[in-house]
């Protein structure tokens, strides 16, 4: 894997086990965004503010924001470390959520 | 009628009682005051934890017992236990074993002490409930450590001794206590059980490299990044193969407080002047010891080494007994298929195959050995030194009174001991009233 791997924290113990532990904070394990060949890309005008992608994001790269068309709570992905598994695409109720692939220019949501 | 119990080789400190190996390891759970025990039951394992709730339920032992649906549960609730800050015991045989295979890597890797009581016995099929070594060695690449015991009194000091050691700073790995299958699981002998305060003294509270609790965050088990992951397991190497130093530490200790000695790895037994050594580990070392009397009044110098800790690797005592022996003779009570038995290519390797060396599977599926048994072994093998001037042998399976010479060796001739019981192949199921 790529250079991130440096900035891993090491959980030792005073006798200087290495511990399977890492603190809990974003990007643990790496930035899991390289891993993407497909992105999920949001049309905010569909989105409902429902919150199921939110919810189900096993990562927890997505913060519901106020930047809706009418200033409603939309999905913002962090693409660092989103990891394209779809999951937020495939709960969406209203399909305000789509996969694009990687290959396709990028045009992220400000 | 309690005057017809032999009177034990060894000091009494507190109430000698006779049980069963299972009642001893379930009594040394009582002693080191575990909090948390969970398990499937298994043949013959079961009456551990048994006993253990006998204990729980007339109010001898504060402890949680969680009957789980699996053995992959029972040690992974355990293991949730351990982690949770308590002292934690699970016990199993077998198809048990292999069926929590996954999460003994969990509990090792994670560096949680957990205590684990290994019934031996064969896993099938076919299906065998009797005792061999297949299931205990399977844990040697596990990162646990792995002691065998020899007798009933030995299963109740190794499990407190293993409390003792894998909560060590030094160490903080599980540890597995193997006993075997019937020969001591179910056969009663005198035990001394040590007072409460003496094993109180021994016990220090118990120690982990950390605790999981309520509101603080932490992610376990996490990827790591692949030279991370290498780090991680060369410190487990070095914990495990230098916890011979706290082993002997806390077995010089337990002496002080019991009179039984247990600062070795190794037991010897008439090995210093000896020119001969059969090595294997379990109770048949008893049998062996006989064997080595019996093999003297013949004029062969035999003498016993007993592996009592199978990791760490006993490799100090292992190499200043053995390198200078003319022969040894291993017993293994399990194989690894295609090539010799476990104890044989640990060995070997240890003594750098200088003494002549002979590896002999025996007494799988739980086949009686007794000691006439083994010194029949013993001689054939000086039989055939003495025929050949060196040999090393990876496989010589002793079976029902002979030998067959097996690969990856070229075929040798041996003697048979006496005719047994064999039937012939073609006859099975031909119908004898025909």
């Amino acid at each position: 894997m790529s250079s991130s791997t440096t900035e891993r924290k090491l959980v030792v113990d005073r006798r200087g086990h290495f511990l399977p532990l890492s603190p809990s904070e974003v990007g643990s394990a790496g930035k899991t965004g390289s891993w993407r060949t497909e992105r999920p890309v949001l049309s905010p005008e569909k989105c409902t503010s429902c919150y199921l992608c939110w919810l189900y994001c096993p990562d927890d790269v997505i913060t519901m924001e106020p930047r809706g068309p009418e200033g409603n709570e939309i999905p913002v992905i962090d693409y660092e470390y989103c990891k394209g598994c779809g999951i937020c695409v495939d709960v969406c109720p209203v399909n305000a959520l789509s996969m694009i692939s990687e290959e396709e220019p990028i045009e992220i949501q400000r | 009628m309690a005057n017809s119990i032999p009177k034990p080789q060894w000091q009494v400190t507190g109430q000698l009682i006779p049980m069963r190996g299972n009642d001893a390891v379930a009594y040394a759970v009582k002693l080191a005051r575990v909090e948390f025990v969970a398990a499937y039951p298994i043949t013959p394992q079961t009456i551990i934890v048994e006993k253990i709730d006998e204990m729980i339920s007339h109010g001898e032992l504060e402890a949680d017992m969680m009957h789980v649906e699996s053995e992959h549960s029972a040690l992974a609730a355990t293991y949730g236990a351990a982690i949770g800050g308590v002292r934690a015991f699970t016990a199993t045989s077998s198809h048990g074993l292999a069926y929590m295979y996954e999460v003994l890597w969990w509990v090792a890797g994670s560096r949680i002490p957990v205590v684990m009581a290994i019934v031996a016995r064969a896993i099938g099929p076919p299906w065998n409930i009797h005792v061999e070594h297949s299931d205990v060695m399977v844990t040697r690449e596990t990162g646990w450590l792995v002691s065998v015991a020899e007798n009933n009194q030995e299963a109740l000091d190794l499990t407190i001794l293993m409390f003792r050691v894998t909560e060590d700073p030094r160490v903080y790995l599980p540890g597995i206590i193997g006993l075997d299958g019937f020969i001591l699981s179910h056969t009663v002998e005198p035990v001394d059980v040590p007072p409460q305060e003496v094993i109180d003294e021994f016990l220090p509270p118990r120690r982990q490299p950390y605790v999981f609790e309520p509101g603080r965050l932490v992610a376990m088990g996490n990827l790591m990044p692949d030279e991370i992951f290498e780090e991680h397991r060369i410190d487990m190497h070095y914990s495990l193969a230098s916890a011979s130093r706290v082993i002997k530490e806390a077995g010089r200790e337990y002496a002080k407080l019991t009179g039984r000695d247990y600062s070795n790895l190794t037991e010897c037994y008439r090995c210093s002047d000896a020119d001969y050594l059969i090595a294997g580990t379990g109770s048949w070392m008893g049998d062996a010891k006989i064997a080595v009397d019996l093999l003297r009044e013949k004029g062969l110098k035999f003498g016993a080494l007993r592996l009592r800790w199978i990791r760490p690797f006993p490799w100090d005592e292992v190499r200043e007994v053995g390198l200078n022996k003319k022969l040894v003779v291993i017993l293994d009570r399990s194989i690894s298929f295609g090539y010799a038995g476990q104890l044989f290519i640990e060995l070997s390797s240890a003594l750098e195959a200088k003494p002549s060396i002979v590896g002999v599977p025996a007494g799988i599926g739980g086949l009686d050995i007794s000691y006439s048994d083994i010194a029949y072994i013993g001689e054939e093998a000086v039989r055939l030194l003495e025929e050949k001037g060196r040999i090393y042998i990876p496989v010589l399976w002793y079976h029902l009174g002979g030998f067959k010479s097996l690969p990856p060796s070229r075929q040798i001739e041996t003697t048979r001991r006496a005719q047994f019981l064999s039937i012939d192949i073609e006859s099975i199921g031909e119908d004898e009233n025909r």
